[in-house]
């Protein structure tokens, strides 16, 4: 992984889960990433992968009776998980702070967004008096490039725009300069001139305030300009995980491949065998066995349904950093991709290559899957 | 805002004259009782009744008496005088209205300060014994009628037929001018009793508001920033929760104004409540016409009153 010695957030081995009536929902189910400070790592992967979990987690926002967590999640070396609820409140919204996707529904509807914004610079602020306070909170506004900021500190947040209400609530995030900015799919509510302007922004605030992000999102063209890396979630799992560039230019795993050809091309052939990815989220109580993405994989064998595939490296040099969970050979995965960009959608699908003599699956989960080879 | 209260206001006096003409032709079609047999007594000859009919203007025609009623109260401010005492409607309604709005300013405060820590607190702690308790008695304060409430509540407490004599009971209400200590103490059941159907009422309204805004976004932004969790249920989560309820509790203490007929009836409090069931059994027709218009003005001040407040607590309404 990049930039090993200075790392602001660091989540190993993360596991959520929720007790439900109906059961164990692993929402989480074994991730680990690292980002530094001025970096950004972008998480992607459809509603229901666990991204968005992963990261209230992080901040102590699913804690609770139902909750089942282990792993570990490091914030300068503190382990936020295994904080006391009241150290977990000194850090939230000081050393590291979130910035959510729905900025109507996440700023009180009924209070001034000026005093929301204050609010956050007086809860770790103990001494500060209000003048003070509010002289940060003007400052603040600027920060995000709020126009007339003095007048907007009296508005209620349904007299502002989206994206206006969007930067009040990046200005709350930031108050106390936080060492970790998580964005959970800051740009999804917004319309995309906005959504343009919202991300150049984080990405300048990023780097003028040296602060390690995590940029959530379904959109990889959300990613593509502000990421320094990706990882892609499936299923509660990190599926695939690369430098930014590295992933766009050699994706690995079937689903990333889906994610990437998602995108709306005006050029695509009507009817095509290009429909993205066929079917829905598996359950999380109930996970497929063996590669969980197996039941929407074209590219599925027989022993995928049996063997749960580990986020390894990339053997191939100039891919430092590029690791995925996939059983597919990489040579043929290659081969699959270069045949899917060059517009021979179907080439490589229906030719089963003949399975190599398979290799060493010892994945964190693979124990629950009873290995079954075929002959 | 002037404007609309203005055309609120107006809309009011429409209201107030419909309501008047309703209890009108409802006395007249529905009489409780003949007025006039009822001052003249068992035995009565043929003459005195008529005799008293033309004094009291029952023998004109209906449309006569309304538009004398009407017009007496739109010039002259005279809600004419009663069958039953000859004296003023007005200075009646005068007389009584100091009790009831001691009965409900009291029930108000208790049950604002009861109501809203036991949602907040049932919200918080939801399937604990305080949450338990809390939504098990509202069901109990909501289901047991307030008279029977009341009667229990003096057969248990009052000092005259109390088994624990602790305060005061029924007809004990005097004047907080007269005496202001024995009137909070004779106050203290009927406070409570009244009080705790709307305690209940309201306990579990902002119980269930508190579990949907705790859930909101918005309060996980708060959380995120970094607030105690105190604050965050009282400031951001209360201050979304109470919100509607204050239409609903203005309406209430519009109702409450216009008299509380079973509590003021239970513990003999000479209230508008009252006055309005004595006026109904003497068939006193202008006291009856007198309390009807007062608590509707009640009634339609508190439904302008909230839609104000309303503007003022929640600010999309006012730009809407």
């Amino acid at each position: 992984m990049s930039a090993g010695s200075d790392v602001a957030l660091r989540v190993e081995d993360l596991r959520v889960g929720f007790d439900t009536r109906e059961g164990l929902v692993q929402a989480v189910d074994g991730i680990s990433y690292a980002v530094a400070p001025g970096r950004t790592l972008g998480i992607v992967g459809e509603s229901g992968s666990g991204k968005t979990v992963a990261a209230m987690t992080a901040m102590g926002l699913t804690r609770g009776p139902r909750t089942r967590v282990s792993g570990r999640v490091l914030l300068d070396g503190e382990n936020l998980l295994a904080a006391s609820s009241g150290r977990l409140q000194e850090l939230r919204g000081d050393a590291i702070a979130m910035v959510f996707q729905d900025p109507l529904s996440a700023l009180h509807p009924l209070l001034r967004v000026g005093d929301q914004i204050e609010e956050a610079v007086r809860a770790h602020r103990s001494g500060v008096s209000r003048a003070a306070a509010r002289a940060r909170t003007l400052e603040l506004l600027e920060l995000v490039a709020i126009p007339n900021a003095a007048q907007r500190v009296g508005a209620y947040p349904h007299e502002l725009s989206g994206g206006m209400r969007q930067r009040a609530m990046i200005a709350i995030a930031l108050a106390n300069d936080p060492r970790v900015l998580i964005a959970d799919e800051p740009t999804t509510a917004l319309d995309v001139t906005v959504q343009a302007q919202i991300l150049a922004l984080l990405r300048t605030l990023r780097d003028e305030l040296g602060m390690a992000m995590v940029l959530i999102t379904h959109d990889l063209g959300v990613v593509a300009e502000t990421a320094d890396e990706i990882a892609v979630m499936y299923a509660g799992r990190i599926v695939e995980h690369a430098p930014a560039a590295e992933l766009f230019a050699h994706p690995q795993h079937p689903y990333t491949w889906g994610l990437l050809r998602s995108v709306p091309r005006l050029d695509a052939p009507v009817g095509a065998e290009l429909v993205p990815i066929p079917g829905r989220p598996p359950s999380l109580i109930d996970p497929p066995s063996g590669c969980r993405f197996h039941p929407r994989c074209p590219y599925v064998r027989e022993r995928h349904r049996t063997v749960d595939p580990a986020l390894e490296s990339l053997a191939g040099a100039g891919a430092v950093g590029h690791r995925v969970a996939c059983l597919l050979p990489e040579a043929e995965r290659q081969a699959i991709w270069a045949g899917l960009t060059s517009g021979a959608a179907a080439a490589s699908q229906a030719a089963p290559a003949v399975a190599e003599n398979t290799s060493p699956d010892d994945g964190p989960g693979a124990g629950r899957a009873s290995e079954e080879r075929p002959a | 805002m002037a404007a609309y209260v203005l055309r609120r206001v107006l809309w009011g006096l429409v209201l107030l004259v419909l309501v008047s003409l309703l209890t009108f032709v409802v006395f007249y079609v529905l009489p409780s009782a003949d007025p006039a047999q009822l001052r003249a007594g068992r035995n009565a000859s043929p003459a005195t009744l008529a005799q008293i009919r033309d004094s009291l203007g029952l023998d004109r025609p209906l449309t006569a008496q309304y538009w004398t009623f009407l017009s007496q109260v739109a010039f002259h401010a005279n809600l004419g005088y009663s069958y039953f005492s000859q004296a003023p409607v007005g200075s009646l309604l005068v007389d009584r209205l100091p009790a009831t709005i001691s009965l409900t300013l009291g029930a108000i405060v208790i049950w604002v300060l009861v109501a809203v820590p036991l949602g907040v607190v049932a919200a918080t702690r939801r399937g604990t014994w305080v949450d338990k308790l809390t939504t098990g008695g509202a069901l109990l304060g909501i289901s047991a009628p307030v008279y029977w409430l009341g009667l229990v509540a003096l057969y248990l407490f009052a000092d005259d037929i109390g088994i624990w004599p602790l305060f005061p009971g029924a007809g004990s209400y005097v004047p907080f001018t007269d005496d202001p200590w024995q009137w909070f103490t004779s106050l203290i059941l009927p406070w409570i009793v009244l009080a705790s159907t709307f305690t209940a009422v309201y306990a579990r309204l902002l119980r269930g508001n508190m579990i949907e805004v705790l859930s909101e976004d918005y309060v996980r932004t708060a959380r995120a920033k970094g607030l105690s969790e105190r604050r965050v249920v009282w400031r951001h989560g209360l201050r979304a929760a109470v919100t509607p309820l204050v239409t609903l509790a203005g309406l209430d203490i519009g109702l409450l104004l216009g008299g509380a007929v079973l509590t003021e009836t239970v513990f003999g409090i000479p209230g508008i409540g009252r006055l309005n069931y004595e006026a109904i059994v003497h068939a006193d027709y202008p006291v009856i016409q007198g309390t009807v218009l007062l608590a509707a003005c009640f009634v339609i001040v508190a439904n302008i009153a909230v839609d104000v407040a309303y503007a003022y607590l929640d600010p999309r309404v006012r730009t809407a």
